[in-house]
């Protein structure tokens, strides 16, 4: 029997949650490249419906692992019932995409198989027979190749918009579904989770700006945030902010951009003294262009910044202000 | 309620990485601080045992430099401290080095074990949870409130894109918390002097040796991200900056 890859689609609501078709696309690239057969795995009480939207991707089999117990999520309950579902099928490779839920849940379903993860990887290399999965490393300043040196089954996780879901090729036919009934303890089960809510409503709605003035932490203290501010009002944009100047209060929550706030795509998002952070930058890449002021040359904003100003924001964001509203007269 | 906080020493947040002869690691003559989540899972663990008494207890594993994280934890009012001091703890993967914990606090139960929801240099995400499985412990990421309930605790977790979740849980358990929690406090002097005479224990890599094993994955190359995207550098005086991206602004990006 050949090498499978597994990739575990992930569902929220009884829907999948789109970032599964980018792991997809992973797993028929690694596939390609191995040659190793892949199939699809959904999770949860209500799988079968979703398994059946898999199974039209270019898949060898989708598995729906059912049970009653997996609905609300709790990560006891998934650990439990991947493992016996793993156990039994023992793939080459697992794929997830890296969630907050699969962060929550898969190093403890691999540590219960004596096994590792390698976690957030943002691509693939497969070279002279060897695998390695390449990851960000110390904030995305450096990035690595790493390698398993453990025994099968091995467990990656990919970072959102690592690949495009979009790429994930369709099937010349339905690829098979087969339903996996899994029995989970009542006492493994030792969490409660509550009904998922948001904050009190958003006052700003930021997904509409056309000019973004994005402040980071390299504004230093709360009394500069207004040179932005300055700016932004020169400019006619919004004011938004790296996530450390949210949770300092320096401007509200609402104003947060990236994974835990809101996504943006401006026709210009100017970041001033952001250091691009992952968690950042997925808030903010679709915007169309995008200039980067920052005194570290090698800050990874710079790496999707169309337009780079290695400098103090100090110096250059008041000169701004001045040419701006020279240019609008 | 007896906490103890794991609390990891990382390179500065500006601080210039330059590779090592290995290309596997980088050069460790760089500047250190604390991992901010750590900081303020610390800073969680201390209002927890202002709120209902017991104990805080960091613990650290890396070389002797690490040792200026605990010394800070307990200038801050943790009561004391352990370390699992060695070079060789830095480069272990996750899973040994939540072994390694493990080991060294066997003969001890804590209330809730709290860790960083991720490293600054690693960023593996996973330390926590694995050291929940391992000592057989239920556990929440990505923490942003706790509060003790009748039965265990009622913890909020965080959820992308601005969405929460409470979840209801028995202690003991593990928690991994996040960013932005709680507001930090400052060590006071008299908390810096008494820290000098707070217990600090050391534990060998020998004395762990025994528990954990040969790393499950490997770095095999470290290196500078390879660019994707062309981007245009704009240089000189800032008002000539300013000058030439106003020109950009208004008749490239046509937004002005
Ligand atoms: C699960 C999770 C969710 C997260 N969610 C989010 C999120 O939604 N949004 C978010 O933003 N972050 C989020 N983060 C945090 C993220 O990882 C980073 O820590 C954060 O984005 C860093 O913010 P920053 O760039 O402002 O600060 P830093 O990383 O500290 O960067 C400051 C930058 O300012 C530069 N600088 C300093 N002084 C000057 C100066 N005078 N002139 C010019 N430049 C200067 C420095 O060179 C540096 O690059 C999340 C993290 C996790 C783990
Ligand atoms: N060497 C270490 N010393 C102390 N704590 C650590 C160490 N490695 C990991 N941790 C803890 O585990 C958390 C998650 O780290 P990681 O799994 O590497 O992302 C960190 O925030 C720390 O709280």
């Amino acid at each position: 029997m050949p090498d499978t890859i597994l990739v575990v689609v992930e569902q929220r609501e009884g829907k999948l949650n789109r970032v599964s078709w980018e792991t997809i696309t992973a797993g028929q690239a690694i596939a390609a490249a191995t040659g190793w057969a892949l199939e699809a795995a959904v999770v949860g009480s209500s799988a079968s419906s979703l398994a059946a939207e898999v199974s039209a991707k270019k898949v060898a089999k989708v598995y729906a692992i059912e049970s009653p117990k997996l609905d609300p999520y709790t990560p006891d309950a998934f650990a439990a019932a991947l493992k016996q579902f793993l156990d039994s099928k023992q793939p080459k490779l697992v794929l997830m995409p890296h969630t907050y839920q699969v962060r929550d849940f898969v190093p403890k379903l691999a540590t219960a198989m004596a096994r590792t993860v390698i976690s957030d990887c943002i691509g693939f290399k497969y070279e002279g027979g060897k695998l390695v999965f390449t990851r960000q490393m110390f904030q995305g300043k450096l990035a690595a190749d790493v390698s398993f040196t453990s025994d099968a089954p091995w467990f990656a996780t990919f970072q959102n918009g690592a690949f495009r879901g979009d790429k994930a090729e369709a099937g010349a036919s339905a690829a098979p579904v087969e339903t996996v009934n899994v029995e989970i303890p009542d006492v493994a089960i030792r969490t409660k989770p509550q009904e998922v809510f948001k904050e009190a409503k958003q006052s700003v709605d930021l997904t509409q700006a056309e000019i973004i003035v994005a402040v980071g932490r390299g504004i230093k203290e709360q009394k500069n945030i207004e040179i932005a501010k300055q700016l932004a009002d020169a400019l006619g944009g919004d004011l938004a902010a790296s996530r450390p100047i949210c949770d300092s209060g320096w401007l509200p929550m609402d104003r947060q951009i990236g994974s835990s706030g809101q996504t943006v795509a401006p026709k210009l998002y100017l970041a001033l003294g952001i250091s691009g952070a992952i968690q950042h930058i997925v808030g903010m890449k679709g915007s169309r262009t995008i200039i980067a002021v920052n005194k570290d040359s090698e800050a990874p904003i710079f790496e999707i910044a169309d337009y780079a100003i290695v400098g103090n924001l100090f110096d250059i964001v008041p000169a701004l202000i001045e040419e701006v509203k020279k240019a609008k007269g | 309620m007896k906490i103890l906080v794991c609390m990891k020493q990382v390179p500065q947040k500006d601080a210039p990485l330059k590779l090592n002869e290995s290309g596997a690691w980088i050069r460790e003559d760089v500047s250190y601080e604390v991992n901010e989540p750590d900081a303020f899972a610390l800073e969680e663990a201390l209002r927890q045992r202002e709120k209902h008494k017991g104990e805080v207890v960091v613990i650290t594993s890396g070389p002797a430099r690490a040792q200026q994280v605990l010394r800070e934890a307990l200038a801050k009012g943790a009561d004391r401290a352990i370390h699992l001091e060695d070079p060789k703890f830095v480069s272990l993967d996750a899973f040994n080095t939540a072994k390694a914990f493990a080991a060294a606090i066997k003969d001890e139960t804590f209330d809730l074990i709290f860790t960083g929801l991720q490293s600054d240099d690693y960023g593996y995400a996973q330390t926590g949870v694995i050291l929940a499985e391992l000592l057989g412990l239920p556990h929440a990421t990505i923490i942003m409130q706790i509060e003790k309930t009748d039965s265990g605790i009622r913890v909020k977790r965080e959820l992308e894109a601005g969405y929460f979740q409470f979840v209801d849980m028995p202690t003991p358990a593990v928690l991994t918390i996040q960013s932005g929690i709680n507001k930090l406090r400052y060590a006071t002097l008299i908390g810096i002097k008494q820290a000098k005479n707070k217990p600090l224990r050391k534990v060998t890599l020998a004395e762990v040796q025994p528990a954990i094993g040969e790393n499950l994955q490997k770095i095999e190359r470290l290196y500078v991200p390879e660019k994707t995207k062309k981007t245009e550098h704009i240089e000189g005086p800032p008002a000539e900056i300013a000058k030439k991206l106003v020109d950009k602004l208004r008749n490239e990006l046509r937004v002005l």
